[in-house]
């Protein structure tokens, strides 16, 4: 409190950061759980500046369209340097507003599922949605949407319109099902015990006991097994295939320290930050680490297909998959 | 009038020129700034028309319920005196503070479909329960909202003199006559006001609505806002929304007002109220029974959050210590403004009553509460960043912000007490010519310090649990205790932010128990 508020006051008194002398700083939007305690955040910053002879400060700003958001606002006159947390369902809208410039990688070695081409954008982690569901409780979890439709088993979704994984599924269901989405949601409808703004609520209402199953990751139990050392909670795999959250890193047209931008997203590819991710945002790092994954993961059931659409076509897709979805649960 | 109009001081005077000024400038003003900023988006659709129909209706309904069972429940509290009654008038104060997403669990522990309820309904092949749709919506807006609503009937009884119920005995009043007598007028001065509270604190309800009303058919306004501005970035139907909920809002309080009567009982002596009238049998089960009900109703989801919340105390990170700090600061510095502010409006309010006026000032200082926090966010935010950075100014603004969240409350509290101290001893002081601060001191100030007592103690509260604003500026480091739990629960570590909940709730009640007690001294309420 007395530390922001002196800085206020420094601030209205024209000493602002800008006039300090010292290592240049490099400014990362995120999310907030990038940037907590608990998110890969502050070990990444810490090994990124042992080298980079800059500080690095991270800004927590909402998550995917959120940040996007936040970018859009502030315009040409952001100070972020670099954007980190926008998923493929975001891309195509964020290249779109100009506000990005490419990443200038030429063939960034990956270990992710697809072939990425994008120039603007580098993928930092990835993962596959699914349904999380204890195996103490529930002991034939269904194996495909059809299955779910056809049981008695309660889920809960995220709302598309705030959440990030909750677009992800919206995506999922047109994905795998095209024409017959809303056919599907319509079926998923009486399944679904209540729709959420977010994670926090989703998650807190499955490990309350609410409901069966929660969408999640398939990654999500590693936190479960190697955390709490609780290896009940499981993820069902569906035969449609899971579609995939791949999160990228951008950086901004307007940044002041572009160089050091392009650093940063050279050193995001390497040990000093893959290593993290596993463990503090619970996903699949880009590049596997040359230690390999943490014990935990190795136990994560691995789905056989993967779902993911063009950064266009997700795009273009959107607003029409929204309409289906909340026709179907609007009633 | 002129000496009408210099018995208000220049310090009240200029208090409440500051507090319109701040009220338009934190609701209005991002409003305009979001508008200008705004290029053409496309327009309302049948999705906004639908959500603007469900948040009406929502509002509507939990205002109803909760104004309708607050009346015996704050009736039974009124005329009884029980053992425990002073501790149950104060936890009346804790499901309001509670964080949105706190209750929501809280609630979901006893009336979700694994819920307490469903469980003993179980065995009588009966459930489980499902809530989730309108119903949640406005148990959850009742949860909130029934308490508050009974304590502020609770001060219209209190200040009923005694007199006004030894006379009615004397005369040999039934219960019905004292109904239609002495409480009927007083719940007219009060209701209209406490529901209109309620109805805005229901319009711009987010996570509420969103976790508990089952799918998007419950969407509110608040939620085609945040669409607007973070999904589409279409920051012209945020606006424009915006402008709906505050319009619908203004016409709802205005007409709420109208139905207002200043209810002037006179003077008493100040003698505690003897209740001959209720001293019967039947009302005693019946006053028994509603106070049993609340106190069920209250209680059980509150425990739930205590019991979830003591294993999660060993799990807290250290950072839940200086995330208290702030958020401690943030709510004194907010509770500070808003006293000030709010009496300052309300002296300028209660000085237009005296001329039939102020209706308009007094709804104006009540739709604080129907600006959505996400625009406030969105147009400070435009209007700060090209002259400061907004996160360097996180704290001022969020203390800001909710202050003027909290005006609402500390007015609702205090004009009843001015305008009962006006119209009950001010000619008196008129006439010996007591002005400025003697006559605050002598004739205000013993009316007053019970319900500043309760609007400080509500003002600081609020201040702790806000999330909003702070979520959109604060830097990583500056966290406050909402943010922190929401940040747990991000990272997977649900038992920890069960424990920032408790510490949080706790805090919170602590904070306005320390203010509510000092406002009712030695005096039970």
């Amino acid at each position: 409190m007395l530390k922001s508020l002196s800085t206020a006051a420094a601030l209205a008194l024209g000493f602002g950061p800008a006039d300090a002398q010292g290592p240049p700083e490099l400014v990362i939007y995120t999310y907030e759980s990038f940037v907590s305690e608990w998110g890969p955040g502050p070990a990444i910053a810490a090994t990124f500046e042992e080298t980079c002879g800059c500080t690095v400060r991270f800004v927590g700003a909402g998550d995917g369209a959120a940040l996007l958001g936040r970018l859009r606002l502030e315009g040409a006159r952001s100070d972020a340097d670099i954007v980190l947390g926008l998923d493929t369902n975001l891309t195509a809208e964020a290249t779109a507003t100009g506000l990005f410039a490419p990443h200038g990688v030429a063939a960034p070695a990956l270990d992710l599922p697809v072939a990425w081409d994008d120039p603007v954008f580098l993928p930092y982690d990835w993962g596959y949605f699914a349904f999380v569901y204890d195996s103490a409780l529930l002991a034939a979890p269904p194996r495909s949407f059809e299955e779910l439709i056809a049981s008695d088993i309660s889920i809960v979704i995220h709302d598309p319109r705030s959440s990030t994984p909750g677009l992800g599924l919206l995506m999922w269901v047109k994905t795998a099902y095209g024409d017959r989405a809303l056919e599907i949601w319509e079926g998923l409808a009486p399944r679904i015990v209540t729709v959420t703004p977010g994670w926090s609520e989703a998650y807190g209402l499955f490990l309350n006991g609410e409901v069966d199953m929660a969408l999640a990751y398939t990654t999500s139990p590693a936190y479960h097994l190697i955390a709490e050392e609780d290896d009940t909670k499981r993820a069902a795999l569906f035969d449609e295939g899971h579609y995939l959250q791949i999160e990228v890193a951008g950086i901004t047209a307007a940044s002041d320290q572009p160089e050091l931008a392009r650093a940063f997203l050279d050193f995001m590819l390497t040990d000093g930050f893959q290593g993290q991710i596993p463990t503090t945002n619970w996903m699949y790092p880009a590049r596997t680490p040359a230690d390999g994954l943490p014990e935990g993961f190795a136990t994560l059931a691995v789905p056989e297909t993967w779902l993911l659409l063009s950064a266009d076509a997700a795009r273009e897709g959107r607003d029409a998959a929204l309409d289906e979805w909340l026709r179907a649960l609007a009633r | 009038m002129a000496s009408r109009a210099r018995t208000i001081g220049l310090g009240a005077r200029l208090a409440g020129a500051s507090a319109l000024g701040l009220v338009a400038a934190l609701t209005l003003g991002p409003l305009v700034a979001l508008a200008l900023r705004a290029e053409p988006g496309r327009g309302l659709g049948p999705a906004e028309w639908s959500a603007l129909r469900f948040t009406l209706v929502q509002a509507l309904v939990s205002a109803t319920v909760s104004v309708a069972l607050a009346v015996p429940a704050a009736r039974a509290l009124a005329r009884r005196r029980f053992a425990g009654r002073a501790l149950m008038v104060t936890l009346l104060g804790a499901p309001f503070l509670l964080p949105a997403i706190v209750a929501v669990f809280g609630l979901v522990a006893i009336w979700g479909r694994a819920g307490l309820v469903s469980g003993v309904l179980a065995p009588l092949g009966l459930g489980p329960l499902d809530i989730y749709g309108l119903p949640g919506v406005v148990l959850a807006h009742v949860f909130f909202n029934l308490p508050l609503v009974t304590r502020l009937l609770l001060q219209g009884w209190a200040a009923i003199p005694a007199e006004q119920f030894r006379l009615a005995a004397q005369l040999g009043f039934a219960p019905r006559d004292v109904l239609f007598q002495i409480e009927a007028p007083m719940l007219r001065a009060v209701l209209p006001g406490a529901f209109t509270l309620v109805f805005l604190l229901c319009m711009t309800s987010f996570a509420v609505a969103l976790t508990l009303g089952g799918g998007p058919r419950a969407t509110t306004i608040e939620v085609a806002i945040y669409q607007a501005i973070r999904f589409d970035f279409d920051l012209s139907r945020a606006a424009w929304l915006a402008l709906i909920q505050f319009g619908l809002c203004t016409v709802v309080a205005l007409t709420a007002l109208r139905l207002a009567a200043d209810a002037g009982f006179g003077d008493g002596f100040g003698a505690a109220q003897r209740r001959w009238d209720a001293d019967r049998p039947g009302l005693r089960v019946l006053d028994a029974a509603a106070l049993v009900a609340l106190a069920l109703f209250l209680g059980l989801p509150l425990g739930a959050v205590l019991v979830a919340g003591v294993p999660g105390l060993a799990a807290l990170p250290a950072s839940v210590w200086s995330a208290a700090a702030l958020s401690l600061g943030v709510a004194l510095a907010s509770t500070a403004l808003a006293v000030t502010l709010g009496l300052g409006l309300a002296v300028r309010i209660d000085a237009a009553r005296a001329r039939g006026r102020g209706r308009a000032t007094e709804a104006f200082g009540l739709v604080g509460l129907a600006a959505s926090p996400f625009v406030i966010g969105a147009g400070l935010f435009i209007v700060l960043h090209p002259i400061a950075d907004p996160f360097a100014l996180a704290a001022p603004v969020t203390a800001a912000v909710n202050a003027v969240m909290a005006l609402p409350f500390v007015l609702r509290s205090l004009l009843p007490a001015l305008t009962e101290a006006r119209s009950v001893d001010g000619r008196l002081a008129d006439s010996l010519g007591m002005r400025g601060v003697a006559r605050f001191r002598l004739v205000v100030w013993p009316r007053l310090r019970r319900p500043a007592g309760f609007a400080t103690g509500l003002a600081a509260a609020l201040g702790m649990g806000d999330l909003g604003v702070i979520a959109l500026f604060a830097p990583p480091d500056v966290a406050t205790l909402p943010l922190l739990m929401q940040r747990l629960m991000a990272a997977y570590r649900m038992e920890a932010a069960a424990g920032a909940a408790l510490v949080l709730v706790t805090l919170t009640m602590a904070l306005f128990l320390v203010f509510d007690r000092w406002g009712r001294g030695r005096v039970a309420a």
